[in-house]
């Protein structure tokens, strides 16, 4: 009897280490995937810090986001053209190239803003299409189709705008980046259906988060420790309501997050549920193994590079509605932010790895490093070699994680 | 006559396989010295550590060369004393001339700078000397094999070659050009070199060998002096399969049905050399409930005629039919021929079967993801209880099945690749090479699932190297050669000395 109460009280100790020692092991697992996200709020502390508040004051914060949306937008788009194994360098120039083709329709042409937007997206279809049908059924390497579009397409927006700048949008059109949710509810300080529909997102991810563990638990699915799990959707939860209610004391949840909140959620859904972001990653993880499993590999990455097209028109026409001129230089440089925000989210060079949420989070570490030194006066001649060091520093880190695990 | 090299007691272990052990070998100055075996019977290995690029201290045992003891930490130490090596696959530069290849790392030059006029010189009197008439400028690329051998030979000279060796050097020459490098050899031989000749082709040896090694399992069964006595074909091919076959196959009852599979006048080029054919008329057929094996050497191109099978994944300009149950089907890409209920489980599984960076339930349900997906969406939890099944089913051993492969051992891996094609539900298996590489014990289980799929009623065709596992395993037996099929015979009717018999009449 005694000999048994001793088993009972050593396998109970023996559990609980057991479980201490899984959150342990699960939280050095899935550094890779939260160490971002740590590293992202640690920035904005930093910053927030370093700028006295200024950082996450309602105005900047909507800056920040409206600064960083055409990044994000083709972040996405980036995300699965590198998990493909290729790359566009071309994102850039295609982005204002389309700036100036909606502004050569809409102000020059008077056209509406909805069939020019149509066609400016229809027309990133396009470019995407010819890209990736010499990547993908010729066999040119992607760096080099996509070295001569940037060339290309830069000098097309040149000829487009014939070496001027073409503004101002029609107001309607100018909405898409300069404009807010209406708030039906108050019209004056704290916009309280955006702080709603911040609250309503928040409860929504969570219960959705709940379901997802109810089924993996159902299935025998090992999931992530129950205290971790709760301690992350509460945190997340919280982080939600404080931004959207920080957005909604200026003037409520600009146009263009909602449009990026939609497509990150469905990237997100695509890359981590559907069978397509499935053959994505078989794809750039072992193309020959994905053949010979029946994947389409072609035509799959000519499709990666066809979204990609369709995003980088998005965000050129996000991009010109900000600036509210289409200029012959915009978009310079571009490409290489969203690569960047890529690679610092945790994306492989060689392909078959990368997460969407990682590419955001990417984008905006990007992000707030750029506002809070421009914030502090620093000048962008050091702005690029800290972003630069930053940069190497996070693929350093994720390179030497890999290796000792 | 005296001994150039004496190779004693060499062991060398690789994690989990002996590879090589107590291996002896004594080669006399100025012979041409065979050396024989099976697949994987250890010659290859055996070589590289010759050579040195398995360096001293990686193996036991001990090389005496040239009277010394030789303790060899990388090729530069080989190729110093005068021991060369050619491999298998030719390591010349395609787009590098002549004259660059054979001075690769070794160039005429002062100071760092390359004095090309006395290159050029220079190869010229090798070509002349290995019967080449190329110019030394004519890249690599633009001739054919054979010569491109003769080119390995004539480095080797630039390096003032003392023994030479050449694996397998005729494998993928034609006729004349096999006679032609034999021819070069003797000539080398009058010339006061020594040579380690391996080779598959029993023939050839018998021509030039003045001595035969056989090597079995990784050690040496016997030397033959080909001087003192001829030494027929079938003596040598006794000496490399002469072992016991022990119990190391499941029973099996065979219940054979009705033709299911077949594939007629199937002929296929070269991807790259277009003009060369390739797999040549081949005919197949499998019944019901039937393990049918093919034989043949490497290179006699058995992977390549399952993978043109197989969605047309190998080769250009296919032609034949594949029928299945009587009926001519369409398996022009691997969709569908997967459709159509044929897997083919790749011999190079990391490379071609596995997304190794994924996890083991990623990688089940690669091939048929619509079972696993609802509207295009997949299900994580369905897609879990199916690995969880083929874990239980092929008892891979890991910690869970969200454990990425790559960290899988081999025989798990070649589970996840079986659970992979099983989860097709195919009513052909193609089985290429499914045990290389994995322990016995994996090896067992592997069989034992294959004898359950044949109690079921699938086809099933194995491609293996390894004879005793086709008579152990097998209900009938092609034997391929040089793209053809060369023979048939029932398992019951066939021996090891009978399929290499069938092999070396044919090339």
């Amino acid at each position: 009897m005694n000999n048994e109460t001793s088993n009972t009280t050593v396998s109970t100790a023996k559990a609980a280490a057991a479980s201490d020692k899984s959150t342990l092991d699960y939280l050095k697992h899935n550094f890779r995937e939260y160490g971002m996200l740590v590293t992202l709020v640690a920035i904005m502390v930093f910053f927030q810090y370093m700028t006295e508040g200024t950082l996450m004051q309602p105005l900047n914060l909507t800056n920040l986001v409206l600064q960083n949306s055409y990044i994000v937008i083709m972040a996405l788009g980036m995300l699965l053209v590198i998990v493909a194994g290729h790359i566009d360098l071309s994102v850039g120039s295609v982005c204002g190239f389309i700036g100036a083709l909606a502004a050569v329709l809409m102000v020059q042409y008077d056209w509406n803003f909805v069939p020019a937007s149509l066609l400016c997206l229809a027309c990133g279809a396009l470019i995407g299409a010819v890209q990736g049908w010499f990547v993908a059924f010729f066999r040119i390497p992607s760096f080099i189709v996509t070295l001569a579009g940037m060339l290309v397409f830069k000098g097309l927006a040149l000829a487009l705008l014939q070496g001027q700048s073409v503004g101002p949008f029609p107001e309607s059109f100018q909405k898409l980046s300069s404009g807010f949710m209406p708030d039906l509810l108050s019209s004056e300080g704290l916009r309280m259906t955006s702080l709603l529909l911040g609250v309503a997102l928040a409860a929504v991810l969570a219960v959705a988060g709940l379901r997802a563990r109810a089924g993996q638990l159902k299935h025998g699915v090992q999931v992530e420790p129950a205290a971790f799990f709760f301690a992350k959707t509460a945190v997340f939860a919280a982080l939600l309501v404080y931004f959207s209610y920080l957005l909604a004391s200026y003037r409520g949840l600009p146009n263009v997050l909602i449009v990026m909140a939609v497509l990150i959620f469905l990237f997100h859904f695509i890359t981590g549920h559907t069978t397509i972001g499935r053959r994505v990653y078989a794809l750039g993880g072992n193309e020959k193994a994905a053949k010979l499993s029946g994947i389409k590999t072609e035509r799959l990455s000519f499709y990666t590079f066809v979204n990609m097209g369709v995003l980088a028109a998005l965000a050129g026409l996000v991009f010109a509605a900000r600036l509210n001129t289409a200029t012959p230089k915009a978009g310079l440089g571009f490409e290489l932010d969203v690569i960047a925000a890529c690679f610092i989210g945790g994306a492989s060079a060689s392909g078959g790895v990368g997460k969407v949420m990682g590419a955001v989070i990417g984008a905006f570490v990007m992000g707030v490093m750029n506002n809070g030194m421009s914030i502090l006066g620093i000048g962008i001649d050091y702005q690029q070699v800290i972003k630069g060091a930053v940069l190497l520093a996070a693929v350093f880190v994720d390179v030497y994680n890999k290796n000792k695990a | 006559m005296e001994t150039i090299l004496e190779m004693r007691d060499i062991r060398k272990t690789f994690p989990g396989v002996v590879a090589l052990n107590k291996v002896n070998l004594r080669v006399r100055a100025g012979e041409i010295h065979a050396i024989v075996g099976e697949n994987g019977a250890g010659k290859s290995t055996l070589m590289k550590v010759l050579s040195g690029v398995y360096p001293h201290g990686s193996y036991t045992g001990e090389i005496v060369y040239e009277g010394q003891e030789r303790r060899f930490v990388g090729i530069h130490d080989s190729e110093r004393v005068g021991v060369i090596i050619i491999h298998q696959e030719l390591a010349l530069v395609p787009l590098l001339s002549i004259a660059e290849n054979i001075f690769l790392g070794n160039e005429t030059a002062r100071r760092g700078v390359i004095d090309w006029m006395a290159a050029h010189t220079k190869t010229q009197a090798l070509l002349k000397k290995v019967g080449l008439k190329e110019s030394p400028a004519t890249l690599i690329t633009d001739i054919g094999v054979g010569k491109q051998q003769l080119v390995e030979i004539a480095k080797a000279l630039s390096k003032e070659v003392k023994l030479l060796i050449l694996d397998e050097p005729t494998a993928s020459l034609n006729e004349n050009d096999s006679q032609a490098l034999l021819d070069l050899l003797l000539e080398l031989k009058g010339q006061g070199i020594t040579c380690i000749l391996i080779s598959h082709k029993l023939n050839e040896i018998s021509r030039v060998a003045d001595s035969i090694t056989v090597l079995r399992d990784g050690s040496t069964v016997e030397t033959l002096d080909c001087r003192a006595e001829t030494i027929s074909e079938d003596r040598v091919i006794r000496g490399m399969v002469g072992r016991e076959m022990a119990d190391r196959y499941p029973p099996r009852q065979p219940d054979i049905g009705e033709t299911v599979f077949e594939v007629r006048d199937w002929n296929v080029y070269h991807p790259l050399h277009t003009d060369r054919k390739f797999i040549k008329d081949v005919n197949l057929q499998v019944r019901r409930g039937e393990i049918v094996g093919i034989a043949g050497l490497m290179g006699a191109g058995r992977t390549e005629l399952a993978m043109s099978i197989f969605g047309r994944s190998w080769g250009r300009r296919i032609s034949g039919q594949v029928l299945l149950g009587g009926k001519p089907v369409d398996v022009g890409t691997v969709e569908k021929a997967v459709r159509h209920g044929l897997a083919y489980v790749t011999e190079d599984r990391k490379g071609n079967g596995l997304v190794l960076n994924e996890d083991i339930q990623f990688n089940v349900s690669l091939a048929n993801l619509k079972g696993v997906s609802r509207a295009a969406v997949v299900d994580s939890g369905r897609e879990y209880q199916v690995a969880q099944r083929y874990r239980e089913k092929l008892r891979i051993r890991c910690s869970s099945v969200a454990q990425k492969v790559v960290n899988l051992s081999g025989g798990n891996q070649q589970k996840v690749v079986l659970g992979k094609w099983l989860f097709t539900d195919p009513e052909v298996l193609i089985l290429d090479e499914p045990t290389r590489g994995i322990d016995v014990g994996a090896k067992y289980e592997i069989y034992t699932l294959m004898a359950q799929l044949a109690a079921e009623g699938k086809c099933i065709i194995v491609i293996s190297s390894e004879m005793p596992e086709l008579l152990g395993m097998t209900d009938r037996i092609y034997v391929m050669n040089e793209g053809r099929f060369v023979a048939e015979m029932p398992t019951a009717q066939a021996s090891q000395e009978k399929i290499m018999r069938a092999i070396m009449k044919a090339s």
